[in-house]
C-alpha cells in the first residue's frame, strides 16, 4: 500500500504509531526521502490529520494511516477536510474495539467509515481490498478519486491485511481519471487573487445550506459514477454470501467449496463500501432466495445489504467483533445450514 | 513628513473587532511587515478558531482556516510542501496554549521554519469571556466567577517561558500593543520573526499582550492600563530566545 502510494505520486505522509499498521509509516520513513517526499512522525493522530489538511491545501498528494482508535482521533480533521473539499487518502487497518480493544483484526469501524464518523453531513469514498494486490491497485486509484472528486478517500482494511505477506506485482501508476488542474491550492498569490480555504460559513448570503447542498450533489455524482464489487457464481445462486475485505475473501473460498459440494451459493464482495454497490444486490435479490452476511463485527454492513435489497429475501448473519474472524469452515457450515435446512439458525446470531 | 498609508496587505474593509481590541493593531503590524519585506505574494497564513477566525476577510494573501488549536500542524504541512513560501500562524491564547498545546510544543521543538503570532489577551473572546490558559490570577471570567485560582484552575501558562526550554526553538519574544512604544517594539519583533523564516532559522514566535475591553468589562483606556499595570507583571516583556539552530 505504501509503495502504491509512492508510485501514485504521494509525496507527503504524516502518521502516528499504532498497531497493526506500523509497517506503513515505517516504510514511508525510509522511502519518502528517496523520492524527495516528506515523512513526519506526528505528535498525535490529531496533528497528523491536520498536517494532511495543510499538505493537501498546499497541493501535495498526501496520505495518513492508522488503526481504529487512531482513526477516531482523526475524525475532527477528516470532517474539516471533507468540508473544505480537499483530497487525501486515509488508511484504517482496523483492530478490535471498542475502546483500546485489542490488536487483532476487526471490521468494527464499518459504520464509522461509511456513515460519517466526524461531525456534520459528509461522506468519504470508502474502499476495501481482499488481497494485497488489490490493495496496491486501489491505493493508486484512491489518489485519483480523491483528486478528481476533491474528497478524502478511506481505505478500510483490517489487521490481517495490514500484517499479512503475499506476493505483489509492483505495477506502474496509470491514472484512471483525468485530474483537473488544482485551481484551489495555496501557493502564495503571485499572479492571481488570494485564495482562502475555510469551513466556517456564517453569512447567510454565503450559505452553509447551499454549501451542504453542493456537497450532497457531489456525493450523488460519486454514487452514480463510482461502484466496484466482485461477484462469483451469483447467476444461478440460491444463496448469496456477502462480506467485504478479508471476510469477502474467506467467504469466496467457502462458496467455492460449497459449489464443489453441489450447493448453489454465490458471492458478492463490495469493493466500494461508500458508495455501496446497491444495484448488484437488488439484482441478486430477484434471483436468489436468501442472503448470508459475514462480517468481523456484530452486524454493520448487513444494514446496507438489507436496505439495498429492500429486505426482499431472508438475511442471516455470521459474525462477531473483538478480534474474531471466520474461517472457511465456519462460513461453509453456515452455507450448508441455510441451504439444507431453511429454518436452522446460524451461528453468530441474526 | 511621514504620511500614514494603507498597506497593500490589508483589504480596505471594516473589521468586526470590538472598540479597543488589540487584534486590529496586530493585524496592521503583521501586514506592514509582510509589505515591507515584499513577501505578500509568497505568503500563506493560517487563521485560528477564535476572534481572529475572520482574518481572511482582512488579509490580502492566501489563507487557510484551521480547526481549533491545529494551526501549527496545518502550517507544518504547508511549509514542508512549499519550503520556499512564507507561512505564518496567527493564534489566540485558547487556540495556542489550551486546545492546541501539543501542536504548538511539537512544531516548536521540530524547529518548523514558520512564524507564529500569538495574541495573548488572557480570555476567550469569541465565545464570550471564559477563562483562558493565560487568564490572570484572580481575574474574573464567566467560568471563574470568583476569580482564577479559587477552584484549582492553576496559574496562567507562560508560553514564551515554556517554549524557551525547548532546544529546537529559534526565536521567542513577548511584546505588547498597549502603548506606542510597545507597538513599535512589537513590530520589530514580528519583522524579525518573518526575517528569521526567510533566512531559514526555524521556529519563531512573537507573543503579543493585547486588550479585550468587551470581555474584561473595562473601557478601552482601562484595558490598556490592565495590560500595562497587571499583565506585564505576570507576563514580562522581552526576548526569551534568539539562537541559530
Amino acid at each position: 500500500m505504501a509503495e502504491a502510494a509512492i508510485q501514485a505520486g504521494c509525496r507527503f505522509f504524516a502518521g502516528y504509531p499504532i498497531t497493526p499498521q506500523n509497517e506503513v509509516p515505517e516504510y514511508m520513513a525510509s522511502r519518502m526521502p528517496e523520492v524527495g517526499g516528506v515523512f513526519i512522525q506526528a505528535e498525535s493522530e490529531v496533528a497528523a490529520i491536520n498536517m494532511i489538511f495543510g499538505a493537501s491545501a498546499a497541493g501535495a498528494r498526501c496520505m495518513t494511516s492508522s488503526s481504529s482508535p487512531g482513526i477516531s482521533l482523526k475524525q475532527e480533521g477528516i470532517s474539516y477536510i471533507a468540508a473544505a473539499e480537499l483530497p487525501c487518502v486515509i488508511a484504517n487497518m482496523q483492530r478490535g474495539g471498542p475502546g483500546l480493544g485489542n490488536i487483532r483484526a476487526s471490521q468494527g469501524d464499518y459504520f464509522q467509515a461509511v456513515k460519517g464518523g466526524g461531525h456534520g453531513d459528509y461522506r468519504l469514498i470508502v474502499v476495501s481490498a481482499a488481497t494485497l494486490q488489490e490493495l496496491y491497485t486501489l491505493t493508486m486509484n484512491a489518489f485519483d478519486w480523491a483528486d478528481y472528486y476533491r474528497n478524502p478517500v478511506l481505505i478500510l482494511g483490517d489487521g490481517i491485511l495490514g500484517q499479512m505477506a503475499e506476493p505483489v506485482e509492483i505495477l506502474p501508476y496509470r491514472p484512471v481519471l483525468e485530474i483537473p488542474p488544482k485551481d484551489y491550492i495555496l501557493t502564495g498569490c503571485k499572479g492571481r487573487n488570494p485564495r482562502v480555504i475555510k469551513t466556517l460559513i456564517l453569512d447567510p448570503a454565503e450559505g452553509l445550506v447551499q454549501h451542504n447542498e453542493h456537497l450532497q450533489e457531489k456525493y450523488s455524482r460519486i454514487e452514480r459514477e463510482l461502484c466496484l464489487y466482485e461477484t462469483y457464481q451469483i447467476e444461478d445462486a440460491e444463496l448469496i454470501v456477502t462480506g467485504f475485505g478479508i471476510t469477502g475473501r474467506i467467504a469466496k473460498a467457502a462458496v467455492r467449496k460449497a459449489r464443489q459440494k453441489g450447493l448453489a451459493a454465490g458471492l458478492i464482495r463490495p469493493i466500494t463500501l461508500w458508495p455501496f454497490p446497491k444495484k448488484i444486490y437488488q439484482q441478486a435479490a430477484m434471483t436468489a432466495q436468501k442472503v448470508l452476511v459475514v462480517e468481523m463485527n456484530h452486524g454493520q454492513m448487513i444494514e446496507d445489504v438489507k436496505l439495498a435489497m429492500d429486505c426482499a429475501i431472508p438475511t442471516e448473519f455470521l459474525g462477531k467483533g473483538g478480534g474474531w474472524y471466520p474461517d472457511e469452515k465456519a462460513v461453509l457450515e453456515a452455507i450448508e445450514s441455510m441451504l439444507e435446512s431453511p429454518a436452522a439458525s446460524v451461528k453468530g446470531g441474526a | 513628513m511621514a504620511v500614514f498609508k494603507r498597506t497593500t496587505v490589508l483589504k480596505e474593509q471594516l473589521t468586526h473587532y470590538c472598540p479597543g481590541c488589540g487584534h486590529g493593531i496586530v493585524h496592521r503590524l503583521v501586514a506592514e511587515v509582510i509589505d515591507e519585506l515584499g513577501i505578500r505574494e509568497q505568503t500563506i497564513g493560517t487563521a485560528p478558531v477564535g476572534c481572529a477566525v475572520l482574518l481572511y476577510n482582512y488579509f490580502n494573501c492566501d489563507i487557510i482556516e484551521c480547526a481549533h488549536g491545529r494551526s501549527p500542524a496545518v502550517a507544518t504541512g504547508i511549509k514542508r510542501v512549499h519550503p520556499d513560501r512564507i507561512v505564518f500562524a496567527y493564534q489566540g491564547d485558547g487556540d495556542l496554549a489550551a486546545i492546541g498545546t501539543a501542536e504548538t510544543i511539537h512544531a516548536a521543538n521540530r524547529g518548523e521554519n514558520i512564524t507564529v503570532i500569538f495574541v495573548n489577551n488572557a480570555i476567550y473572546g469569541m465565545t464570550g469571556g471564559q477563562m483562558a490558559p493565560t487568564t490572570m490570577p484572580g481575574q474574573i471570567t464567566t467560568t471563574t466567577p470568583q476569580g482564577r485560582g479559587c477552584h484549582k484552575e492553576g496559574p496562567p501558562i507562560k508560553v514564551c517561558e515554556l517554549l524557551a526550554a525547548l532546544d529546537g526553538v529559534s526565536y521567542l519574544e513577548r511584546t505588547a500593543v498597549s502603548s506606542p512604544r510597545d507597538v513599535m517594539n512589537a513590530k520589530k519583533a514580528i519583522k524579525k520573526a518573518f526575517q528569521n523564516q526567510i533566512e531559514g532559522k526555524g521556529f519563531s514566535l512573537v507573543e503579543v499582550l493585547s486588550m479585550c475591553p468587551t470581555d474584561w468589562k473595562l473601557s478601552p483606556a482601562q484595558s490598556v492600563e490592565f495590560v500595562n499595570e497587571k499583565m506585564k507583571k505576570i507576563f514580562p516583556l522581552g526576548v526569551f530566545k534568539d539562537q541559530q539552530i
